[in-house]
């Protein structure tokens, strides 16, 4: 007799259905999991979007070809084959090597083979120009190039006459930094300890808020405030004749003020992070509360903090309005901060507040700025976020 | 023989106990540092409200283009003048296509009698500001105020002027100080917020919810994507700025202008729009929607979405009907603390490029737009006395539009958040 397999039974009685009990595919599920994904992925693409459209258009900038007027007459009219002729003697010598051009719309390009004196051979026709012939008294254009190296270590910016150095820019932009950070670091500090390590919890929850106020009131309000206030006060402080209506100190003073209530939370956050252990064993030492508070608990948050000073100087680099109301506007190589000078950001606003053309020389500039701000920022913000990582203390 | 031994050792507790007095001092003169700090930063606030208040009230003098007392008809001084005869000085001070082109634009059988009477003060009496005060000196230094008005502006209109008022709020942009007022920025910074609202909610929300429940496994990609984020949170706004320009205001600018939707004229047709200022806007926010919802994802504890799986619940099932009711009032305080970031941006918007002179409202998303802080801007970095006025009670307009919604944002976390 054969004896039957309850098992098999029960298999063979279960409905013959396409359900099984394996996973079903959800298409809604799917669609759902590719958009959220898209989305996160979004973020990359922006990313993406500004390296690139930063990095083309700052390409355009270095190798954007200008003609600058030699102010060089032609002495004799030249024939479609002559290879060498006389100029005047005014305007700016010419230099070996170099491409020129007659007249502004001139569209052969000649290259500058040998000089002597008056006289200059050049290549006819060059870059798949045609060589055409040329009237007496018609003036030379030399070509020029905006180079790197001019670009990084140049002190002049002034695009009328082709100096582009961003030395100009980033001594301002680096100047008010100095002044917001001298002002905002110790003051910083100062708020995050007294709040963390004295304050009773009555007044740190209100004192809290007002910090919050502070760090949320828009940025083109606070340089009202340095060109109405603080620039006013400086020059009754030092003098009418010393301290100019526009300078990087006033505004780098503000700027201090904006990013206090930034790094005082910061770095609040990171002292308030200490274990109490770490306290009380001081006290039980017999520390007191300002040796507790500084031997200790500052030591133990110092990644932290750290952090939110780099932040806080990210902050102060890409600043803008404070700076385009009250630095001043036109580029300006100086030490002295009671001098109006441009920065970065103040002189992308002002070029780019206008109608700017989009194929000039202007339009490109700024992106070559912006993209050095951008390197700035970013560096500065991973060497932040792997000091946090790297050196942080984890307490149980 | 153990005497000098005994000796150092009962020396060296007081050497302990005497630098005890020095320690608390110094403790003391830190803890006066610290505290001295703190002030400075609370003075610093309550010295920025203050000269803004200043600089927004105070007595004003009033040199007019045209004597109004000039404008009396058979005796009727202006102020007492019908309709009609208001309208006789219009048609009798300005120049027949003047007249003209006001009634074409709105007919005067449209507008009321102090309609007629703010033109009248408007195109032909002129106001000009002669010479004004702050309001601290107002208050403070009344008495010699008086003298100089006695002495020098004997028949002149004297006010104490509130620079913020209704009519600022209501009136339109103009060249003209004393009549200039915010509407228009208003307006634009309302439909820029808008268009930044509908843009990057949807997206930062998403991208928060793949990020903290689909992305889970802790692989090289999802860390670039979360780094990336923290990253672009630091970026500049400025930079955001140059983006939208070669994205937003050249790269889609028949998109952006409004073009390819035949809603415009294309030959006049730019990429300055409200739509451009509000996508890059949207991007400057996207970060911070994105970490903000994070956090409030994450505070959703694990055992309700396990509850949910446990009883057969999908991903999106458990996302959507457990998740999210429980995050989105913190989701929703991020991001009402993201967009009033955003009104406050100006440097962005000044590169996308707002312009300078609106006439019209703006009505649309391919307006040409104008916000309140790039008002503020424009009319600070102007040299006369009272733009820095009129500056003042724009700023006071955008403190107040922020404060309100800083208040929902509170009122929302007290009301719907929850302790597990």
């Amino acid at each position: 007799m054969q004896r039957s397999n309850p098992m098999q039974k029960i298999v063979l009685n279960y409905p013959k259905t396409k359900t099984g009990l394996r996973r079903r595919m959800r298409w809604g599920e799917t669609i759902i999991q590719t958009v959220l994904f898209l989305s996160g992925f979004f973020s990359i693409f922006i990313t993406v979007g500004i390296v690139y459209e930063l990095g083309k258009e700052s390409m355009l900038f270095f190798t954007k070809r200008q003609w600058e007027n030699t102010n060089k007459p032609l002495a004799a009219g030249i024939e479609l084959d002559t290879t060498e002729f006389l100029l005047g003697s005014e305007g700016r010598s010419l230099k070996e090597g170099e491409l020129i051009r007659l007249g502004l719309t001139g569209e052969e390009i000649m290259r500058v083979v040998s000089i002597n004196g008056n006289t200059v051979v050049v290549e006819r026709g060059v870059e798949g120009t045609q060589p055409k012939e040329h009237a007496s008294g018609i003036q030379l254009y030399s070509a020029t190039q905006v180079t790197l190296w001019e670009f990084i270590s140049g002190t002049e910016w002034q695009p009328q006459i082709q100096k582009f150095g961003i030395w100009a820019l980033l001594n301002s932009t680096l100047m008010t930094t100095t002044i917001a950070m001298l002002v905002a670091i110790p003051l910083g500090i100062g708020v995050a300890i007294y709040l963390s390590e004295y304050a009773s919890t009555r007044i740190r929850s209100t004192l809290k808020p007002i910090l919050e106020v502070l760090a949320g009131v828009p940025t083109i309000v606070y340089g009202y405030f340095a060109l109405t206030f603080m620039t006013p006060l400086l020059r009754i402080i030092f003098g009418r004749d010393v301290v100019q209506i526009y300078n990087t100190a006033s505004a780098g003073i503000v700027m201090g003020i904006l990013i206090l209530p930034l790094i005082s939370s910061m770095t609040e956050d990171a002292l308030h992070a200490v274990p109490n252990a770490l306290r009380e064993a001081a006290y039980g030492l017999g520390a007191t509360r300002l040796e507790t508070a500084i031997k200790v608990v500052v030591p133990a948050a110092i990644s932290g903090i750290s952090a939110a000073i780099i932040v806080g100087i990210s902050r102060a680099i890409g600043e803008t309005m404070i700076v385009a109301v009250a630095a001043g506007a036109g580029p300006n190589f100086t030490f002295n901060p009671f001098e109006g000078a441009e920065t970065m950001t103040g002189h992308i606003v002002r070029i780019s507040g206008g109608d700017i053309s989009y194929d000039s020389i202007d339009y490109n500039s700024i992106f070559a700025i912006g993209l050095m701000l951008f390197l700035i920022t970013l560096v500065l913000n991973i060497i932040s976020q792997q000091i946090v990582r790297r050196f942080r203390e984890v307490y149980e | 023989m153990s005497q000098p031994e005994f000796n150092t050792i009962q020396e060296k507790p007081s050497d302990f106990t005497d630098n005890v007095q020095a320690r608390h001092r110094s403790g003391l003169i830190w803890t006066l540092l610290f505290q001295f700090s703190t002030i400075v930063g609370i003075v610093a606030l309550a010295t920025l409200l203050a000269t803004t208040i200043n600089q927004s009230s105070g007595i004003v003098i009033y040199e007019a283009k045209v004597d109004p007392s000039s404008l009396a008809v058979k005796g009727v001084p202006l102020e007492d003048q019908s309709k009609e005869q208001l309208m006789g000085v219009l048609q009798a001070n300005l120049s027949e296509g003047a007249y003209n082109k006001i009634n074409r634009e709105t007919p005067f059988e449209e507008q009321s009698r102090d309609d007629v009477y703010d033109l009248v003060i408007e195109r032909i009496v002129k106001y000009q500001v002669a010479e004004s005060w702050l309001l601290w000196e107002s208050l403070t230094n009344r008495s010699e105020i008086d003298q100089i008005i006695a002495q020098e502006y004997p028949n002149n209109l004297v006010r104490f002027v509130i620079w913020f008022n209704w009519d600022f709020l209501t009136s339109k942009q103009s060249s003209d100080p004393v009549i200039a007022g915010v509407r228009s920025a208003f307006l634009g910074s309302l439909w820029t917020i808008f268009i930044t609202v509908l843009f990057a909610f949807p997206i930062g929300v998403m991208a928060a919810i793949y990020l903290e429940e689909y992305a889970t496994t802790d692989n090289w990609f999802n860390r670039l994507i979360q780094t990336n984020i923290n990253n672009l949170a630091g970026v500049p706004s400025i930079i955001y700025g140059i983006l939208g320009l070669a994205i937003f205001v050249r790269a889609l600018q028949p998109i952006t202008s409004g073009s390819i939707f035949g809603t415009v004229d294309p030959t006049t047709a730019n990429g300055r729009t409200i739509l451009s200022a509000g996508l890059t806007l949207g991007l400057l926010v996207l970060p911070l929607i994105i970490i903000n919802s994070q956090e409030a994802i994450r505070a959703v504890p694990g055992s309700l979405r396990n509850a949910s799986y446990g009883i057969g619940a999908t991903k999106w099932q458990t996302v959507w009907s457990h998740v999210l009711p429980n995050a989105i009032p913190g989701i929703l305080t991020g991001t009402i603390l993201a967009i009033s970031r955003a009104i406050g941006e100006t440097a962005p918007l000044v590169v996308v490029g707002a312009s300078t002179v609106i006439l019209l409202d703006p009505d649309g998303p391919f307006s040409k737009f104008t916000t309140l802080p790039i008002q503020i801007y424009q009319w600070t970095t102007r040299p006369q006395d009272e733009f820095r006025f009129i500056a003042a009670a724009a700023i006071i307009t955008l403190l107040i539009l922020l404060l309100s919604l800083n208040a929902t944002a509170v009122l929302l976390r007290n009301r719907f958040s929850r302790r597990y």
